[in-house]
């Protein structure tokens, strides 16, 4: 396949889950609680998306090209598009736009607390997305800045996990994979440390 | 239908019914799954019909018994009940049961001084159950009340809904329905019914003691960790709802608790 069909074609699957769950709320098929769905669904694929986003360097250095790198800002967004309409749900459906309420939610509810720094720890890694940004910054200060999505996707999985009643399978098998790139990533630079100092 | 004439009850509520579909597909019922869908799509041939539905009251009674499900009901008239299910997760359904009163199935067991409580417990058969395969909940699932609660007139014992048979992802074939108290306390597909002089160690309080409490009364004054209890979303409407002191049963119920603090005994 040519190289600039590449990004349309990974742009129309990202959104692939978001037009099914339009489709599946225009045709009543989200069940009984379509909200519900609806809110675990996004956030299921912000969760996706984040860690989708934090496979593209292991996939660099795995096959050698570093043409992966081409769609990791748009994954990368894809996932915060994904908590926005999360946290959008949360914020309209479950309260309202009721501010006192939303406070107060944040304060009792340690899921939902945990939820919230997530999403602030989004916002800085979404604003400076462009390329604009990124020169603005610096690469040096913008690489560091992004190594807040590791951070990111740690309490994405917390989230998850916090909220889930007592069948922990899910969130176990997020946070697996979440370790194996972390851990990953930690062992790939030590070897490129190693190997500059001989 | 499979129950006609079915009398109506002056407990009932009003309130527009929940869809039969929507009771039917959206079940907490861990025996088939942690999925609210699992239950319904592996529990349509629950029970067994080749697998005789056994019943056992015991414990601290004077007349203790193992009954055959249809010996079992055999003695009561149902009637249906139309009440408001309030699940612990902040959703709530408004369901038309068919049953009889928990009272006449103990009074007839003839409790002795001792009886304090009464525990009761789900099939335990992992074969027909395959949730219980993993150990999400200690099984078999257990549920208990105190007695003067389990005498209370609003308890029933269910075999049925929209004048239909239970349905397996119900709680087929007798469940427990105790509608001031959070949906878990419903103890679903029930074997066995004991009075205890000690307070039964409930399945939800043994996986977590510090989230769920013995009694789980509706409360929207005292929140669950991950849920807050103040408002609801009744299945079917797109606004939430404020949530009612015992589910709004307060009128009837309350009384039972005066001098109870409620915030130590949630």
């Amino acid at each position: 396949m040519r190289l600039e069909y590449s990004k349309p074609l990974v742009f129309s699957l990202a959104l692939l889950p978001f037009c099914w769950l339009v489709y599946g709320l225009l045709t009543d098929q989200l069940g009984a609680n379509p909200i519900e769905t609806l809110t675990r669904e996004t956030g299921l694929w912000a969760l996706r998306f984040l860690l989708i986003t934090l496979c593209i360097s292991p996939l660099c250095w795995l096959t050698g090209m570093n043409h992966w790198l081409r769609f990791r800002r748009m994954l990368g967004l894809f996932a915060f598009f994904y908590a926005c309409l999360h946290m959008l749900l949360y914020l309209g459906l479950d309260q309202f736009f009721d501010v006192a309420e939303i406070i107060r939610d944040i304060k009792e509810r340690p899921f939902i607390t945990v939820g919230f720094i997530n999403f602030l720890l989004l916002l800085p890694l979404a604003l400076t997305s462009s390329n604009a940004m990124i020169k603005r910054l610096g690469g040096r200060r913008w690489r560091q800045l992004h190594r807040l999505s590791y951070l990111a996707a740690a309490t994405a999985c917390l989230h998850f996990l916090m909220l889930v009643k007592a069948d922990t399978r899910q969130p176990i098998i997020y946070i697996a994979l979440l370790a194996v790139l972390l851990v990953w990533r930690l062992i790939h630079h030590r070897r490129r440390q190693s190997a500059s100092a001989s | 239908e499979d129950f006609d004439g079915l009398s109506s009850s002056e407990f009932s509520t009003d309130e527009r019914l929940t869809s039969f579909e929507s009771i039917t597909t959206y079940n907490n019922f861990y025996e088939f799954g942690t999925d609210k869908s699992a239950p319904s799509a592996l529990a349509a041939d629950f029970p067994d019909p080749a697998k005789p539905w056994q019943i056992t009251v015991d414990g601290e009674c004077d007349n203790p018994g193992v009954f055959d499900y249809q010996e079992f009901i055999q003695p009561y008239t149902l009637e249906e009940r139309i009440y408001r299910l309030r699940c612990v997760e902040g959703w709530s359904m408004v369901i038309p049961w068919v049953g009889f009163q928990l009272s006449e199935v103990l009074k007839k067991a003839q409790p002795n001084s001792r009886a304090k409580f009464v525990e009761f417990t789900t099939l335990y058969d992992p074969e027909q159950m395959p949730g219980q395969r993993r150990r999400v909940l200690q099984w078999p699932y257990k549920e208990g009340l105190r007695i003067d609660e389990a005498m209370h007139p609003l308890t029933i014992l269910a075999v049925g809904l929209y004048g239909k048979m239970m349905p397996g992802q119900n709680g087929a074939p007798i469940r427990l329905v105790v509608p001031w108290k959070y949906g878990f306390k419903s103890i679903k597909s029930i074997v066995r019914i004991r009075f205890t002089e000690k307070m039964p160690l409930t399945a939800w309080v043994e996986s977590a003691p510090h989230e769920y409490g013995f009694y789980s009364n509706v409360n929207p004054e005292v929140n669950h960790p991950r849920w807050s209890q103040r408002r609801e979303r009744r299945i079917g409407e797109l606004l939430k709802r404020e949530t009612l002191m015992f589910n709004g049963y307060g009128d009837h119920v309350a009384e039972m608790y005066s001098g109870m603090d409620l915030r130590k005994y949630f």
